[in-house]
């Protein structure tokens, strides 16, 4: 159903929202009019556009919520595992400092979990002013009930402006089930955030459509606004073992007999390599013709002491497994060294690597988009290619 | 077993393509289709069904022509199918959207299961899923990969969630929201009946008037969030340098040595 309304006396038929339109829903009629398809999302780069004024976009009616003013600070969910953190929740403190300080105003974080003090003494260390710390033998795994129930009351309690968690699996569980408890907005797999001028809102920039589009968000009439972020995308903060901060305890809100859901195991499989945290990343591609293909990234990962990563059609071909997948459906990650091989760098792909401080690519096709993001390049058969740079690399670093 | 499966009709989002010129999404002759990581969601309820017996009904908001994403889970196999749609229900972000399609499995009523993709391919969101269980104030189970166990006596899933560090095993109530990961199983094609019976299939359409749903919480109105701008993202600076040489080994050899003299492996 298409949000967009055009006055069609007004309409010129110049055509200058045409171009604009991210996703070509408009054209002109027999009459030389504009006419919207159901492509439209009324996402309304089109109304700023038109010299006639003849696009609109119908106004949300204002929210009676007349308390905004009430809530301010900038809140952080510090995610853990097993008692230690996930980076996410560092660099989430880090970016949360920069937004405090534009909004003048304290950056809290809220560990929750068993026995997990330790975690709250380091959030301040890497920029927190306050923490919320909840310890309770309920929290040690991460289950969606018990963590959700806590961080409700404390925002219905303290009311902070701005909330951000990972997007993480635990992170998108939790702040989606927050957010629908607190009926505010959530913008999912943030990989920008900014304050803007006067109005002071959080603009949460988002990639969407497989990463086609960056969207930027907003949420003028909910608190707290609330945005999980992307892994890898915000600078690590430098801790600071001299800073000062609050740690204000909470209580726990639901006994373990209230909770439905239990924790039984947790298989790690073997081989599994967190590509995420991978310094180095040799990934391949459909170039590689089959799982066989894969032993040749595999030795040039091993000489460089990284982590195998794959693109989807390799992951989708079956010839790895999804734990290895980067992109917009799979890992993003920011290694200092990737190595695409045999990948043609889909925009999908770009989205979980392009961050990368370095990007190879080996490809037998010069025109494949890999090579417009990437800083060096080869040309040729990758199963020539890869063996002579593992070779070559071999011999250098005398292995 | 009752089961209810949310579906979205998306975009192709892998055969969207930016125009270069322009910089902006080329949709023509983009198929919509349905969402891939629900069709892995409507696999797994008909499996069950399968196993158990009852009925697995799809539900979908959306414009008039998602009906057919409906008729084509029909083929694959559901039983029954309805369609969300309503002017009023437009320009609904994850929160309205949720409480719609939470609206609707109340009005259907006995469930057991519902199930969900892990995300939609075109909003990369995976919150409505959350956003369901909780207007619904029943479990949710995300990111599964494996349903181990059912019982329906002891009302009792036990299910393998794919999780950062591996998968985790757990055990929850029934009724509960399960959303789903493409390792749980390999979704079936439609089958020539299945086909037959989807071009017969009367889908009804309920609007907001069918539902017990506040108008200020639907649709645009409903919707906290709100997409300012959209934009094509800006080129990665990558200045690629290409190896030259006569040789792959020459090629080879200046790769090698230019990332060790940079330092980008020590």
């Amino acid at each position: 159903m298409a949000l967009l309304q055009i006055k069609r006396e007004v309409c010129t038929g110049c055509g200058l929202c045409i171009q604009v339109c991210p996703f070509s829903a408009l054209s002109l009629d027999n009459e030389n009019i504009i006419v919207v398809s159901e492509a439209c999302t009324g996402c309304g780069a089109c109304v700023p556009e038109c010299p006639t004024a003849a696009l609109s976009l119908p106004e949300a009616e204002k929210k009676e919520q007349t308390d905004l003013g009430d809530y301010n600070g900038v809140w952080v969910w510090v995610e853990q595992y097993n008692g230690l953190a996930s980076s996410i929740s560092w660099e989430m403190i880090g970016e949360g400092r920069r937004l405090a300080d534009k909004r003048k105003t304290m950056l809290t974080a809220c560990v929750l979990g068993d026995q997990v003090e330790s975690l709250a003494r380091q959030a301040i260390t890497y920029g927190a002013d306050r923490v919320f710390l909840v310890e309770d033998p309920t929290l040690k795994v991460y289950r969606t009930d018990p963590y959700a129930r806590i961080l409700v009351e404390l925002v219905k309690k303290y009311k902070p402006e701005i909330f951000l968690l990972g997007a993480s699996t635990r992170g998108r569980d939790l702040a989606g089930a927050v957010a629908t408890y607190l009926y505010t907005g959530l913008t999912a797999d943030c990989t920008g955030l900014e304050i803007e001028d006067g109005s002071n809102l959080l603009l949460q920039i988002r990639p969407a459509f497989g990463g086609n589009i960056m969207a930027t968000i907003k949420c003028p009439y909910h608190r707290p606004q609330m945005a999980t972020v992307r892994h890898h995308v915000f600078e690590m903060p430098v801790p600071d073992e001299s800073r000062q901060g609050q740690i204000i305890r909470e209580k726990a809100i639901l006994l373990e007999e209230q909770i439905a859901t239990r924790v039984l195991d947790l298989i790690v499989e073997k081989n599994e390599v967190n590509i995420a945290d991978a310094k180095i990343i040799v990934s391949g591609g459909r170039g590689l013709k089959g799982p066989e293909g894969f032993s040749v990234i595999h030795e040039l990962a091993e000489v460089l002491g990284g982590a195998v990563g794959a693109s989807r059609a390799a992951v989708d071909a079956g010839w790895i497994s999804y734990a290895h997948q980067v992109g917009q459906t799979g890992r993003t990650v920011r290694p200092d060294l990737y190595i695409a091989c045999g990948i043609s760098g889909a925009i999908q792909h770009q989205a979980g690597m392009r961050t990368s401080k370095v990007i190879v690519a080996i490809n037998k096709d010069p025109e494949a988009p890999i090579f417009q993001i990437a800083d060096y390049g080869i040309v040729g058969d990758l199963f020539t290619v890869v063996p002579a740079l593992t070779r070559a690399l071999k011999k250098r670093l005398n292995k | 077993m009752q089961a209810i499966v949310c579906i979205k009709q998306v975009p192709d989002t892998t055969e969207v393509k930016i125009d270069p010129e322009r910089g902006t999404l080329i949709r023509e002759g983009v198929p919509s289709i349905i969402n891939p990581f629900d069709t892995y969601a409507i696999e797994e309820a008909l499996r069950l069904r399968e196993k158990f017996g009852g009925k697995v009904t799809v539900i979908t908001m959306g414009p008039p022509q998602a009906i057919s994403a409906l008729k084509e889970a029909i083929a694959m196999g559901a039983d029954e199918a309805i369609l969300l749609s309503d002017a009023a229900f437009a320009g609904a972000d994850t929160w309205a959207t949720a409480y719609t399609l939470a609206a609707a499995i109340r009005k259907i009523g006995n469930f057991d299961l519902i199930f969900c993709g892990r995300q939609a391919i075109d909003g990369d969101t995976g919150q409505v899923g959350p956003g369901i269980a909780t207007q619904l104030q029943i479990n949710q189970l995300t990111y599964v990969c494996k349903i181990s166990s059912l019982d329906f006596d002891k009302k009792q899933i036990e299910v393998e969630r794919l999780v950062e560090e591996g998968k985790e095993v757990v055990q929850s109530v029934l009724p509960c929201l399960v959303t789903v990961v493409k390792d749980i199983n390999q979704p079936r094609y439609p089958t020539i009946l299945g086909i037959r019976r989807s071009q017969k299939i009367q889908i009804p359409t309920w609007t907001a008037a069918d539902l017990e749903v506040d108008q200020k919480l639907i649709g645009l109105n409903g919707s906290p969030t709100k997409v300012v701008k959209i934009e094509t993202p800006p080129p990665r600076q990558g200045k690629c340098e290409i190896m030259e040489a006569e040789s792959v080994e020459q090629q080879a050899e200046m790769l090698a040595e230019k990332l060790i003299a940079e330092k980008i492996i020590v």
